[in-house]
């Protein structure tokens, strides 16, 4: 007699196949998983236990007498493989928050882009811009800090706080992109005050195989050129290992009139991964690597602001050279380290331990165009390390409750090299401690809550070098004289130690009022410490043309957010509306406040101040399948806005944006899939106004710089088609053809921080060919 | 499965114990390169006499403080003087000559002179580079008659060569410096 039952939580399994091996018997268990094997002799023997969802398992028994015996089988491949995937997605993640999601197939179609150009396909998502390779994510009117990017489980340190930082992430490594649009994920943080973006690898199957992809790409414009090739071992025992790596090359992009000269872009990526996980326990290593040298619009290179008055009069960009593959100066070289170890331990019913370590290495070189012996050399040097430890318990409560809790320390340092420039950000030590607790309660089929809550203490040590004219024109001197460690007469060394205690937390409801209905209601309370370049900024922002002044005295920025979705899924019509309101104290904005004169001319200066702010919009989403084969799809964006103490907008929202798109999809012929998009972008009519006059010499006139006013709306066309072949018996070769801006149209993008000197891209065509094997 | 409880343990108290060692190491301090602090006009008026000096001094550079302008004496008009140009970086210590740098790189800077409407002079540069174009830190000025103006001294950084003009010169601006220049 005996019982067969899942490894996992204990479950009997009803209909359990065993078979006793020599005698030819077999038995078949019973709705309790019990079976009985009468006349069985005293010896040993071989056992064969199958079920249709679970590994076919054999065990040894050696019978005496009458005995009961229980066999564990672990769920099938599939099934197993399909709960760690879910498991892992969602232990990043809110259970009560909408999820965006960019899957594969969609992630493909961006692979000669960037991460922030597959997220921008999604309603609230745009980006600011520093030309068209430095593309920063922007979800629901915020960026840079308060936007959190998780790679792979580990949050991403790399300098996100400057405005021309892009994400350094490798599209091509990307399985699963999916973004929250709050605080979703206080595992990792509770800083997420515009959203959440976790990015993240294949998970290897469990069983026997050995598949990847290769692809290659081709595109006009910047005549670029792009590579991805990923291989991946998998056992049925749980190892796995996989090797991806992509490269891609451009030159000067160009416009629909000219071309953008140093505009090129040069990637190297490559990831390395292995591990083992079966049900009970498991680990995991990776490492990736990513290393960018993008270059920036040479017409942006200014001096005061009397060449930028000049640069945004000009109609077209007043360096206009031969097309190349060079990038010179002024451009930026980085490089990123990730590695990452994990490890997990089931323990049995309770729930599971895991266990995190990272540490990434961030470096980061800026060149201007320098003079003498100073050439080549860069003026920016940055390199910024991270080491984090975290440690997770996801836990079962009951039937209809989990709970997880975890701890997370961290160590961050950044070295500032002397460049012969004084230093943009300062050298600083920073400790983080945090601990969450995140529980959820299904209390039948309709409702889910959720509620999280965390805390954070930051401790920054910093070393930073003062201009002793800043020092007094901000009273410094009196407000902070202990923080002055030597004087060097025209500068000073001060040594601020900073501390910081936030909370934050996340109250999610959902509703599954019916079959394709269902509610989400959030209330998400984030803070953010200031980042280094809001506290420390203090002089010439080169690729601005502006001086920039920070504030040693800031505090935390402490947003809440409340949000409603109401989602329809249906074979017909799908919709899902997100209206939401996010109320920021203490918001850390920069706008000019003076013009200063120096020897180099005329600046203007900007100051970060902290302000109440509130961000009002309502994202809209809705297809329709027209018949089985064309499907039209919708996106409309609004956001606003308002600096509530001032009481004027907000600068760098996104314009009103709505796309349309019809899909001709067939699943008969080829996987055949052509869509035609349309963009319409309004003008931004809501925005501070901060032009300002500035003395012109050669006219002897004060003339207007139009650094605020935003450019007209504009209407893109983009057409996307892919069609399957079949290679061989196991391989698919996809062939992908796209053409973006179809119309040659020229067109500035408010959110282009270039879009003074230059407009945007021209017409594009794109070839892409996958194997799959 | 033991060393898996360890693992964390041992690595959360090596991130304390590393929380705890403090390096003493400060910053060591930069002094901007390429800083031009002081830009002095010397014009030596032909057939001899004294000399005119027209100063500006930005010791912060880009810092809060306004550069300080100073102009020694006025011009006399039917004077050609000639005109050289001094660019220091005085943060330095002993100032660092940017003049040298600047002629040894001719071919990417050029100075621009410009004269403001009603004062009556003229400006030619004098020295070249390597193309022969312009290079203007060394000039010939001429006060042609008796008025008073604004007198602009421009030097802009990998301009469009030849170039004679401010507005199509393209290029980055390293020193703007304007004078209330008299001619008496």
């Amino acid at each position: 007699m005996g019982l067969v039952t899942d490894f996992h939580d204990g479950s009997v399994l009803v209909g359990s196949t065993i078979i006793v091996a020599g005698t030819e018997r077999s038995f078949v268990t019973d709705f309790d998983g019990k079976f009985i094997i009468p006349d069985l002799c005293n010896e040993t023997y071989s056992i064969q236990v199958s079920h249709p969802y679970c590994l076919t398992k054999g065990f040894r028994v050696t019978v005496s007498g009458n005995m009961v015996e229980t066999f564990k089988l672990e769920h099938h491949l599939d099934e197993l493989n399909e709960i760690t995937v879910n498991g892992k997605v969602l232990s990043n993640q809110s259970k009560t928050f909408q999820e965006n999601i960019i899957n594969k197939d969609e992630l493909e179609r961006y692979s000669s882009g960037s991460l922030g150009d597959a997220l921008s396909s999604l309603s609230g998502v745009s980006s600011l811009n520093t030309g068209n390779t430095v593309i920063k994510p922007m979800i629901n009117g915020l960026h840079s800090s308060r936007v959190v990017i998780i790679n792979n489980g580990v949050r991403m340190e790399d300098q996100e706080w400057g405005a021309e930082h892009a994400p350094n992430v490798d599209i091509n490594a990307i399985n699963r992109l999916s973004l929250i649009k709050g605080a979703g994920a206080l595992q990792y943080s509770g800083d997420a005050i515009g959203g959440v973006i976790i990015a993240e690898a294949a998970k290897a199957p469990f069983k026997d195989s050995l598949f990847g992809k290769t692809q290659l790409g081709a595109a006009s414009n910047g005549r670029g050129m792009f590579f991805n090739s990923e291989l991946t071992k998998s056992y049925d025992t749980g190892w796995h290992t996989t090797l991806q790596g992509s490269m891609k090359q451009f030159g000067d992009f160009e416009t629909a009139d000219y071309k953008l000269s140093n505009t090129g872009v040069y990637e190297r990526n490559a990831l390395l991964k292995f591990g083992l996980n079966t049900f009970d326990y498991g680990f995991e290593a990776l490492y990736s690597f990513f290393k960018n040298e993008i270059g920036i619009l040479k017409a942006s290179h200014l001096g005061s602001a009397q060449d930028l008055f000049r640069a945004i009069e000009s109609d077209s960009p007043l360096v206009v050279n031969e097309f190349s593959y060079d990038i010179e100066a002024p451009k930026q070289d980085i490089t990123h380290h990730l590695a990452r170890i994990k490890a997990h331990k089931r323990l049995g019913d309770f729930g599971k331990l895991k266990f995190q370590y990272d540490y990434q290495k961030n470096k980061r070189l800026e060149f201007d165009i320098r003079r003498g012996s100073d050439r080549g050399k860069a003026s920016l040097d940055l390199e910024l390390d991270t080491h984090t430890l975290m440690l997770d318990l996801d836990a079962k409560a009951s039937d209809q409750s989990n709970f997880k809790v975890g701890f997370m320390g961290s160590h961050q340092k950044n070295f500032a090299k002397n460049t012969g420039v004084r230093r943009l950000i300062p050298d600083y030590d920073k400790y983080d401690f945090g601990a969450y607790v995140i529980g959820d309660y299904l209390a039948d089929e309709q409702w889910l809550f959720e509620v999280g809550a965390r805390f954070d203490y930051t401790t920054m040590n910093v070393f930073k070098f003062y201009r002793t004219s800043f020092w007094e024109s901000r009273n410094y001197n009196q407000q902070f004289s202990e923080l002055v460690v030597e004087d060097f007469g025209a500068q000073i060394l001060t040594n601020p130690k900073l501390d910081f205690n936030n909370s934050s937390g996340t109250i999610g409801i959902v509703n599954s009022f019916d079959e394709k209905h269902k509610m989400y209601f959030n209330y998400s309370l984030t803070s953010r410490i200031p980042n280094p370049s809001e506290l420390f900024s203090e002089g010439l922002h080169h690729s601005a043309s502006r001086i920039e002044l920070g504030d040693l005295s800031f505090d935390s920025e402490i947003g809440h957010k409340l949000s409603f979705t109401l989602e329809r899924k249906d074979d017909k019509f799908s919709y899902s509306i997100n209206p939401f309101i996010n109320n920021i104290s203490d918001f850390i904005v920069i706008e000019p406040v003076s013009i200063t004169n120096t020897i180099r001319g005329t600046f203007q200066v900007w100051e970060y101040r902290q302000t109440n702010a509130q961000l009002l919009g309502v994202d809209f989403n809705a297809s329709y399948i027209i018949n089985k084969l064309v499907q039209f799809n919708h996106q409309l964006s609004i956001v606003k806005g308002q600096d509530k103490t001032q009481d004027e907008a907000l600068i760098n929202m996104p314009p009103v944006n709505t796309t349309n798109e019809i899909v001709y999809y067939n699943n008969k012929y080829r996987n055949l899939r052509l869509s035609l998009q349309s963009e319409y972008v309004f003008r931004q009519n809501e925005f501070p106004e901060t032009n300002f006059e500035v003395y012109i010499p050669n006219t002897e006139t004060f003339e207007m710089v139009e650094v605020s006013s935003p450019p007209p709306a504009y209407h893109l066309l983009d057409f996307n088609s892919t069609i399957d072949f079949d290679f061989s018996e196991r391989s698919t070769l996809t062939v992908g053809f796209q053409v973006t801006n179809l119309l040659n149209v020229s067109f500035r993008n408010y959110l282009n921080r270039l879009r003074l000197f230059a407009d945007d891209l021209g017409r594009n065509f794109l070839l892409n060919i996958k194997l799959k094997y | 499965m033991k060393n898996i409880y360890l693992l964390p343990a041992l690595l959360f108290t090596l991130l304390l114990l590393g929380s705890c060692s403090s390096d003493d190491d400060t910053p060591e301090l930069v002094n901007e390169e390429e800083l031009i602090t002081t830009l002095t006009v010397t014009l030596v008026p032909e057939g001899g006499g004294t000399s005119i000096n027209l100063t500006t001094q930005d010791l912060d550079g880009d810092g809060p403080n306004e550069p300080i302008i100073s102009v020694s004496s006025n011009l006399s008009a039917g004077v050609t003087y000639n005109g050289s140009i001094s660019l220091l970086n005085e943060t330095e210590s002993p100032a660092e000559n940017i003049t040298e740098e600047v002629e040894e790189e001719a071919d990417e800077h050029q100075f621009f002179f410009t004269i403001g409407s009603g004062l009556a002079i003229t400006a030619t540069a004098t020295n070249f580079d390597s193309d022969g174009n312009a290079l203007g830190t060394e000039f010939s000025l001429v006060a042609v008659d008796t008025s008073t103006g604004l007198l602009t001294f421009t030097l802009r950084h990998e301009p469009n060569k030849p170039a004679d003009n401010l507005a199509t010169a393209g290029g980055e601006t390293d020193i703007e410096a304007t004078f209330t220049v008299t001619v008496e």
